[in-house]
């Protein structure tokens, strides 16, 4: 019988670039504490967020992810025909087909590689990276485009105490590619399906059709955040060790910008020494989902350039409840 | 070997101590931890966590939200100890 050929496989990738794009308003604490009977402070001391990023302009979340794409591409020093395959990571499609990467492949130019959505929440973007490097080591594909957006404020409930004021939009954009040296650790990556009402819609398409409001998001906010510190640090421990690698070796963690009161319990659990550099960028972008882990990326990387090069630590974590988690050599 | 109620006290009494900055002597029994002690969620749910790892207990989270006093607390990580 005649054997089929394989594709020649590559023993590494990388990510090669970052875009970024945030809702073109900045929306203080002040704006939303009358409704849910808060102030500043309270919403500074338990989730360490001044304003967050929102669209104001009339901008879809396909309209940022094609910013964010589009500088992500230019960085990359590619054309977007080169691109072997774009995965969008996102919980905000306008509708549920079609998906958002195929219209934002042919935005980019890129068609006709191949495009589709994974909805994996918070976790989505890293679960992106996870199959871009799959893509680029077995051979499928030589450059991959991978966008983690979102515009959570059109599922914000005003009333709502438990996560509505977190929520930002914007879109974080990498292009991963072929590497010498491997710059993308093998993922840690799963779920937990037992939990899948802890962070959920309010209700169903559905529910909507018969007559019932807008579903918007909600949490159990106690109960994320025990999952999210000490569930999510044994994660993160296990990509360091997939990757060889201790807490030391890292230049920086970026965590999904999730809460700032998670982030910095989390790093504490971790036990990073000083010199680890600890994103922060939901101070002033809020929480984006998919898109806050390349976001914060692109902050840490502007903010401080000589981080090139270095490791990162990123891990994704949230409603499913879902997770993923790799160490990258930043672009 | 199983904890007194007089050495959960003054362990919770470190731990809300190490969590808040509130002082030992103010943990005392009848205090609520949201309405007394001014403990919000996230730290109440870290101050839980450090309590299961230094008592050798479970505190489900189901459990949580029924510590409404340092009382129930005490009491819970007592009966809970094997």
């Amino acid at each position: 019988m005649t054997k089929m050929t394989s594709l020649p496989t590559r023993s590494g990738s990388r990510i090669l670039s970052v875009g970024a794009a945030r809702g073109d308003r900045l929306v203080p604490n002040e704006e939303l504490v009358g409704p849910i009977d808060s102030s500043d402070e309270w919403i500074r001391q338990r989730t360490g967020i001044i304003t967050r990023a929102r669209v104001s302009d009339g901008s879809e979340a396909v309209d940022l992810a094609e910013t964010a794409a589009k500088e992500a591409i230019e960085r990359a020093g590619i054309d977007g025909s080169q691109l072997g395959a774009v995965i969008v990571s996102t919980i905000s499609n306008t509708v549920q087909t079609p998906s958002m990467a195929a219209l934002l492949t042919e935005r980019v130019g890129a068609t006709p590689a191949p495009a589709f959505d994974i909805s994996a929440a918070c976790a989505g973007y890293a679960y992106g990276v996870a199959q871009a490097d799959a893509l680029v080591r077995s051979g499928m594909a030589e450059h991959v485009l991978v966008v983690g957006v979102e515009k959570l404020s059109e599922i914000v409930d005003p009333t709502d105490r438990s996560i509505s004021f977190l929520l930002g939009d914007g879109a974080g954009a990498v292009v991963v590619g072929p590497s010498d040296e491997p710059g993308i650790s093998p993922s840690v990556w799963g779920s937990d399906g037992s939990h899948w009402e802890t962070i959920r819609m309010t209700n169903t398409l559905g529910s909507m059709r018969d007559g019932q409001a807008w579903p918007t998001l909600r949490q159990d906010g106690p109960t994320v955040f025990r999952w999210a510190v000490w569930e999510m640090a044994k994660k993160a421990r296990e990509a360091l060790d997939a990757a060889g690698l201790e807490p030391g070796d890292l230049a920086a963690f970026i965590p999904h910008q999730a809460n700032m009161r998670i982030i910095d319990e989390f790093a504490k659990q971790l036990k990073l020494p000083d010199s680890v550099a600890i994103a922060r960028d939901i101070a002033t972008t809020g929480n984006t989902s998919a898109a806050s882990i390349p976001l914060a990326m692109h902050r840490l990387l502007e903010e401080q350039p000589e981080l090139s090069g270095g490791l990162a630590l990123q891990i994704g974590f949230g409603a499913g409840l879902v997770y993923g988690a790799q160490v990258v050599v930043l672009p | 070997m199983a904890f007194t109620k007089d050495e959960v006290l003054a362990g919770l009494a470190d731990l809300v101590n190490d969590e808040t900055g509130i002082a030992t002597e103010n943990v005392q029994l009848e205090k609520s931890f949201t309405d007394d002690l001014d403990i919000d969620s996230i730290s109440m749910m870290t101050i839980v966590v450090n309590a299961e790892e230094k008592f050798d207990v479970k505190i489900p989270d189901d459990e949580v939200k029924n510590l409404k006093t340092v009382q129930d607390a005490v009491d819970y990580i007592t009966g809970a100890q094997a």
